[in-house]
């Protein structure tokens, strides 16, 4: 569970997040919504304690990041904006290194990782240099050593970005089955359809704020639109920086 | 044991992994090994072979070769000028302009002899030889310093004669003699010509871990890896005590590599030719190696540090090149400027280490005093260097990638 209460962080003159709070409950998948710049991937970077919030709290599991970011991190899955490999290590390497700095002992680990390469589908680039990998690839990569060490929270930061189809509906389907074990599964993205498919609860951010957090038949009840396209549009204000 | 005592333990191994993971990585990397271990500590001991070859060659050309020198009014001193070619010296037609032919390195030097040679010669009045050279073309040096030692030696023969011949001592016409004697050892004139040599030594260090420390920030910001890895629950010091120690692994192994060639090197160099002895053996190693330990590790942090305020990859690269530039300005100082060493002087970081490796070139070791100045001054500026990296590294600005 992961709890966030009027978070604020500037930069210069920026107010980046401005009052940010919501709540992304143990079973679901909340979506983080909003144009580009709104504020999401600060949200997040402050959730996963890479930055400190200038104001607000961030508990995980009702941990304090202020107090524990350690503790917090421990509880976190992460799959950052940055999503970069070591070229020179195997995926399996790739892995493997964040396991260890985990502390995963090395049975748990090939037991953990192995599970994750079969359940990611990538048995086939497990042994091959990061170098060259597809950006579908890459994230696989990327996700596996982010779950690594079997977090009860999972924080996707545009997941599904420069990702095909395929990719796409794979990545989509994973999400589900970490809800189905009971994870709480936070993601943010700009894409309405993304989020109306899978998501438990919206949040909605614009400006660095939180401009709606309902669930997705509630936000088409508030803003009376049959459609969530629409009713997006009418919650931020404008149809700027939205993919359909 | 439990999963979590398990997990607490492991974690306390997240150095190891670090240092591990970035050794492992930087061994499949080419341009890194070539850097660390071929270019950087072979360029050394592959400049000072030629440095030395270059040196040798010139001196036993001149003093050994007949020399050619144009003589303008031979005719009038032919017995000076048998004495000369016994010694090698080979007379060569005068030449019109011998100024302009000395300056424009057409002739080393030019003897001119006036045609009142002959009369004055007679008469037992001094009569005078010119040599005509430019000081500023070293090369003629030798050639120079030979020939007007030959003439000078001619005179005092015939001074010496004459003197017999009226019934004195030659010894009235020297009442002052100075006699050279020299104190430099074979070793000490080593030193002064391989004064390049500690500065080789650094510059291997610095080549040796140059592309891991700009990886440590720079590169894995470039290439977004630098959030991920902090999103991890490692302290941001443990993971760059990771890193560093495995810059300091490369040049270490750089140096020793280093060194190992100047030992290789330093057996078949014919230094005893030139009268200098050099030991380049498994006493002088172990003790540069002593000496650079604590600058292995200022190295390491400074450049470390210099990367991390770059965007990008490239311009890390940039800075740290410059960066190189540093360690070359105790070497310049000292091989320029004849500076007595004083005590503090070990202190400093750099200067101490090129103070030190040059006693131990001139055969003269490293007091424990020099010694222990030497590492302390350097073990201070490495961790101040380590801290004030570390605290650069705790900084928000610096994981965010673009």
């Amino acid at each position: 569970m992961i709890e966030v209460k009027d978070l604020h962080k500037a930069f210069g003159t920026v107010k980046a997040v401005d009052g940010v709070s919501f709540k992304a409950r143990d079973g679901e998948i909340t979506g983080l919504l909003g144009p580009n710049g709104a504020g999401k991937t600060t949200t997040l970077r402050m959730l996963y304690t890479l930055m400190k919030p200038d104001r607000g709290q961030v508990l995980v599991d009702g941990i304090d990041a202020a107090q524990d970011a350690l503790a917090v991190r421990r509880q976190l899955g992460v799959l950052p904006d940055a999503r970069g490999l070591y070229k020179r290590l195997t995926a399996r390497e790739n892995i493997d290194y964040f396991a260890r700095l985990h502390g995963l002992p090395e049975d748990l680990l090939a037991m953990r990782r192995e599970a994750l390469v079969q359940a990611l589908e990538m048995e086939d680039i497990g042994d091959r240099r990061t170098e060259g990998f597809s950006q579908g690839q890459r994230v696989k990569t990327a996700i596996a050593r982010a779950l690594i060490h079997d977090p009860r929270n999972v924080i996707l930061d545009e997941p599904t970005n420069g990702l095909d189809v395929m990719a796409t509906r794979a990545l989509r389907q994973f999400m589900l089955r970490l809800k189905a074990e009971g994870r709480c599964v936070l993601f943010s993205s700009h894409i309405m359809q993304e989020v109306a498919a899978l998501c438990d609860r919206i949040v909605v951010i614009a400006n660095g704020r939180v401009v709606a957090d309902e669930s997705p038949e509630a936000l088409r009840e508030q803003t009376g639109e049959a459609n969530l396209e629409d009713a997006f549009v009418k919650i931020i204000g404008s149809e700027e920086g939205l993919a359909a | 044991m439990n999963m979590n005592t398990r997990a607490s333990l492991g974690r306390t191994r997240a150095f190891l992994t670090v240092f591990l993971k970035e050794v492992k990585e930087n061994l499949r990397d080419r341009r890194t090994l070539t850097s660390a271990f071929l270019t950087g500590p072979l360029l050394g001991p592959l400049i000072l072979v030629m440095l030395l070859n270059i040196t040798l060659n010139r001196e036993f050309d001149k003093a050994e070769k007949p020399l050619p020198v144009p003589v303008i009014g031979a005719e009038y001193a032919p017995n000076l000028i048998a004495a000369l070619k016994v010694d090698g010296i080979v007379p060569k037609p005068p030449i019109a302009n011998p100024e302009v032919a000395v300056r424009k390195q057409d002739a080393d030097v030019v003897l001119r002899i006036s045609p009142d040679y002959g009369n004055a010669w007679r008469k037992g009045e001094p009569v005078q030889v010119e040599l005509i050279y430019d000081s500023s073309q070293r090369d003629a040096n030798t050639a120079v310093a030979r020939v007007s030692q030959l003439v000078e030696t001619y005179a005092r023969q015939q001074g010496a004669m004459r003197l017999v011949a009226r019934g004195l001592s030659p010894g009235t016409a020297w009442p002052v003699i100075a006699a050279k004697r020299d104190q430099a050892t074979a070793q000490a004139r080593a030193a002064l010509m391989f004064s390049i040599l500690p500065y080789f030594f650094v510059l291997t260090v610095f080549m040796g871990g140059m592309y891991l420390a700009i990886d440590l920030t720079a590169g894995e910001r470039e290439r977004q890896s630098l959030e991920p890895l902090f999103a991890n629950p490692v302290p941001r010091w443990k993971i760059l005590a990771g890193k560093l120690a495995a810059i300091c692994v490369f040049s270490a192994a750089s140096l020793l590599i280093s060194l190992t060639a100047f030992a290789v090197v330093g057996r078949f160099l014919p230094t005893e030719k030139l009268g200098m002895e050099l030991d380049l053996g498994l006493n002088f190693a172990s003790r540069v190696l002593l000496l650079m330990l604590p600058l292995i590790v200022l190295l390491a942090a400074l450049q470390s540090l210099v990367a991390a305020f770059a965007k990008s990859y490239r311009e890390a690269q940039t800075y740290v090149s410059l960066l190189m530039f540093v360690p070359v300005i105790p070497s310049i100082l000292l091989s320029t400027m004849p500076i007595k060493a004083q005590a503090w002087m070990y202190a400093v970081p750099l200067l101490g280490q090129h103070l030190g490796i040059m006693q131990l070139l001139r055969g003269d070791g490293v007091e424990p005093q020099q010694l222990g100045l030497c590492l302390l001054g350097s073990l201070v500026a490495a961790a101040l260097g380590v801290l004030v990296t570390a605290r650069l590294y705790q900084s928000e600005r610096l994981a965010i990638s673009g």
